[in-house]
């Protein structure tokens, strides 16, 4: 379990992939006693911004109450959730809060975001024909990033213990140069909606965890 | 450790005489559909481009292939690892302009053409003029504008068949991000 997701950058640096393989489990539900010790801020959506407490992390939003889902600020039956929250007859209270999973705007407008970035660090380079960003290390993860020479981004994002993601890119370039462009309906650049391109790619995603090969982290395999 | 997942299942090759008659009967349909040679050869090449622009991701991520730096290697590679990928032959190369930003490709056993004779009246027709198509599309794809045209049809009465490649400039605002 140590890819999480996948993503195809084109040449303009527009996303035309995405695919989460596995996201790290971070919901948490927890009854709370009045009064709540965690502060939510209160803009489109409400996010823990202090009060850190059992797992419950600082940019978590509040994803239900009381069993009822919360969409935008509101519950199911038109309440607004910080109205419930604050009022004292409704405790013991069950909240369940997590990580809000990304639009897919928001993705687009982060790959489009990293095109200039990995572009800049080419730049930033003292070593002439330096390439850009290649592995970024974070301590949650890892990201791995591969450009073609006709400009495509191949990007896997990773388990920071990760290895041998090269070979991964490059399976994942042929994959899209077989189930993306040999299927004549596509069209260059535009985003990829080949079913046949999916279902090879997770093949390749469960392949490349079962085999030794990629893991490094003798506890995955 | 098994390393069968790298390798592909490259079994899937046809035989190359139905490819040869596919593109037979296109180029003949073609003749049907248009009233001159001219036409023909510019649907052709139009084709060719469009096929190239998606071939050239499967001629690189199969082969390893780096960045050309003159046009002698990009030679090279279309003759020795191109042709001989998809079409099973390796063309020669001569004809060298003193600037060495032109050459020719000898196809002499050029199997797309193996069987066709043309009809009479259509002296004008390049048979193989698909192949233009591709490689301007497919070097296109990696940054570089090149002229692509037939001298000599065998198939025309020439002696052989030469395709000449002029290299015309780099497109280096499309030249990805680190390799300016």
């Amino acid at each position: 379990m140590a890819i999480f997701s996948v993503y195809i950058l084109n040449r303009a640096g527009g996303l035309i992939y995405h695919y989460d393989h596995f996201t790290p489990k971070s919901e948490i539900e927890k009854t709370f006693s009045y009064p709540l010790d965690i502060t939510l801020r209160e803009d489109d959506k409400l996010v823990v911004i202090f009060g850190e407490r059992d797992g419950i992390k600082v940019g978590h939003a509040l994803l239900a109450v009381n069993g009822e889902p919360v969409t935008g600020k509101r519950l199911p039956d038109g309440r607004e959730a910080m109205e419930v929250i604050k009022n004292q007859e409704n405790y013991p209270i069950s909240l369940k809060f997590g990580r809000l999973k990304l639009t897919t705007n928001e993705r687009i407008m982060l790959a489009s975001m990293f095109h200039p970035l990995y572009a800049i660090s080419a730049k930033l380079s003292p070593e002439q024909r330096s390439s850009g960003i290649e592995v970024l290390e974070a301590d949650s993860f890892k990201l791995h990033c591969f450009q073609t020479h006709t400009g495509l981004k191949f990007i896997v994002l990773t388990d920071p213990k990760q290895l041998g993601m090269d070979i991964f890119l490059k399976k994942i370039y042929e994959l899209y140069s077989d189930f993306a462009l040999k299927n004549p309906f596509y069209s260059l650049d535009m985003p990829i909606r080949c079913e046949l391109f999916d279902t090879n790619l997770q093949k390749a995603l469960d392949q490349s965890e079962r085999s030794n090969l990629y893991s490094s982290n003798p506890s995955l395999a | 450790m098994s390393r069968q997942s790298a390798v592909r299942a490259d079994n899937r090759k046809v035989s190359a005489e139905l490819f040869v008659l596919t593109h037979g009967a296109l180029v003949a349909q073609l003749v049907k559909d248009y009233e001159s040679d001219e036409e023909v050869n510019k649907q052709l090449d139009k084709m060719g481009y469009n096929i190239g622009v998606r071939l050239v991701e499967d001629f690189l991520a199969r082969s390893n292939v780096g960045r050309c730096h003159d046009f002698r290697e990009t030679a090279d590679v279309i003759a020795k690892l191109g042709f001989k990928m998809f079409l099973g032959f390796s063309p020669v190369i001569t004809n060298w302009s003193a600037a060495s930003d032109e050459f020719s490709l000898i196809l002499d056993n050029n199997p797309m053409a193996e069987f066709a004779e043309l009809p009479e009246g259509h002296e004008g027709l390049l048979f193989s003029n698909i192949l233009c198509g591709v490689l301007r599309g497919a070097l296109e794809m990696v940054q570089m504008e090149v002229d692509v045209w037939f001298v000599q049809d065998a198939l025309r009465g020439d002696e052989t068949t030469e395709i000449r490649l002029k290299f015309i400039r780099k497109l280096e605002d499309a030249l990805p991000a680190g390799e300016d």
